[in-house]
């Protein structure tokens, strides 16, 4: 490869990369915030709300990255919602996100034993305080590897961004392939950053999840 | 919001989801003989047949499809094969569905009580006999769930062939829009229609488990 591409090319590379993870980052955040908050309001016995959040779960996981991207960017305007192309796919990407997460949250909840609930509601605990101290610490741990396993899919779900004209790595590599007609380097240079990039993401995830159930004696005992 | 739009471009809306529909299909049927044949080969006990599968599995679960699509769009020309974009969609969409499927098989086999194949081995079938009447049929039944879940997931990855211009349901919907100015309506309806179309797979799918289970 030449060199000069790279001095050339390298500013933007990386400034792409930068845009990148901060769309992973922001877009994982917001769709586990979003999804805790479902969560959450799905343990209320209200039907319409119910029904609501399941609409919202099934449409969202029923439906391509891709099309609710184009609905956020470009149906938005329409329903007076102007947004950058950055923001527009950070939040797509929370949203997308969200219904996942909101999933594997439930799973988590579902999963923490009923009589721990039970044994700290009779002592008298707050709800507050069950939350905090007995379900949360127990989700945690059985949630981490479905986690990590959902924010290594968004970090490929980023180059998609790239449609929409996000200026991240995907976009930036694609201006470079474009402008010097090496097109088949420039992608498979793309192909072995992500394979590597995924790939320390999951990595990473793994050395978190031994560090939360670092006090099991059976790591799989988080799951049951 | 006007629904006008959406009755005009109705027809060609759904046309594209029928092309939609056909290319998943068939991704998804390559898929399985790509997927069938990595999951036996890793199984094999050949070191070299087991890291090539691993690689295999590594690169298409590791790297982002659009550029999958994007480098087998532009490799094929390199080796002289011209392809047209609708061909390389295709085989972008397979290699990535087998090795999905692979997995899935592998997870299924794995689930197959061994002392089966051993009974068998022990009653003196060859190797392909116990693959194809004992080993197989099983894990295609165990591994039918997974299956119809990795069928939904590749109409939905679909969308991204739009990218090399294969004038499938995505692609259909930004031709409409672009020249209507109703991105909204026309976004929305496409929404829909692959709404209905996973929901239907999901349903298909419930019932085929239904059977089976009988079985």
């Amino acid at each position: 490869m030449d060199t000069n591409l790279l001095v050339q090319y390298g500013p933007a590379l990386l400034r792409g990369f930068g845009v990148t993870i901060l769309c992973w980052a922001a877009g994982c955040a917001i769709g586990m915030a979003l999804g805790f908050v479902i969560m959450l309001l799905r343990q209320i016995e209200v039907k319409p709300l119910r029904w609501l959040l399941r609409a919202y779960i099934e449409v969202i996981r029923g439906t391509p990255f891709l099309i609710q991207l184009f609905l956020l960017y470009s149906g938005g305007p329409a329903i007076g919602l102007r947004l950058e192309a950055t923001t527009a796919g950070i939040l797509g990407l929370g949203i997308y996100g969200s219904a996942y997460f909101a999933e594997i949250f439930r799973a988590g909840f579902q999963a923490v034993p009923k009589g721990q609930v039970e044994a700290a509601h009779s002592l008298g605990m707050p709800y507050g305080g069950i939350l905090r101290r007995v379900i949360l610490p127990a989700m945690l741990v059985s949630t981490v590897p479905a986690l990590v396993n959902m924010m290594a899919i968004l970090t490929k779900e980023t180059v998609v961004l790239s449609i929409i004209t996000v200026p991240e790595l995907m976009y930036e590599m694609q201006t470079m392939a474009a402008e010097t007609f090496a097109s088949f380097e420039t992608i498979l240079g793309m192909a072995l950053f992500y394979w590597l990039l995924v790939e320390a993401v999951s990595r990473l995830g793994r050395r978190v999840e031994a560090r939360v159930t670092r006090f099991l004696s059976h790591p799989s005992n988080a799951r049951a | 919001m006007k629904f006008s739009v959406i009755v005009d471009a109705l027809p060609h809306l759904l046309g594209a989801a029928v092309t939609t529909i056909w290319i998943s299909l068939l991704g998804v049927m390559l898929g399985q003989v790509i997927g069938v044949l990595v999951c036996v080969a890793r199984q094999s006990g050949r070191r070299a047949l087991d890291v090539a599968g691993g690689v295999y599995v590594s690169f298409f679960r590791g790297v982002p499809l659009l550029i999958q699509l994007l480098l087998i769009y532009y490799m094929l020309p390199l080796i002289g094969i011209d392809v047209p974009p609708l061909v390389a969609a295709i085989g972008a969409l397979s290699l990535a569905s087998g090795a999905y499927v692979s997995e899935i098989y592998r997870g299924s086999l794995n689930a197959v009580p061994h002392g089966q194949s051993e009974a068998a081995l022990a009653l003196g079938f060859s190797a392909p006999t116990i693959w194809k009447r004992i080993l197989l049929p099983q894990a295609f039944r165990i591994s039918v769930p997974a299956l119809v879940n990795e069928l939904i997931l590749l109409l939905k990855a679909s969308s991204l062939i739009s990218v090399v211009g294969v004038a499938e349901l995505t692609r259909t919907s930004q031709t409409i829009s672009a020249s209507n100015f109703r991105p909204l309506e026309i976004y929305l309806a496409a929404g829909v229609i692959y709404l209905a179309i996973n929901s239907a797979l999901a349903l298909f799918g419930a019932l085929v488990e239904r059977r089976l289970a009988q079985g």
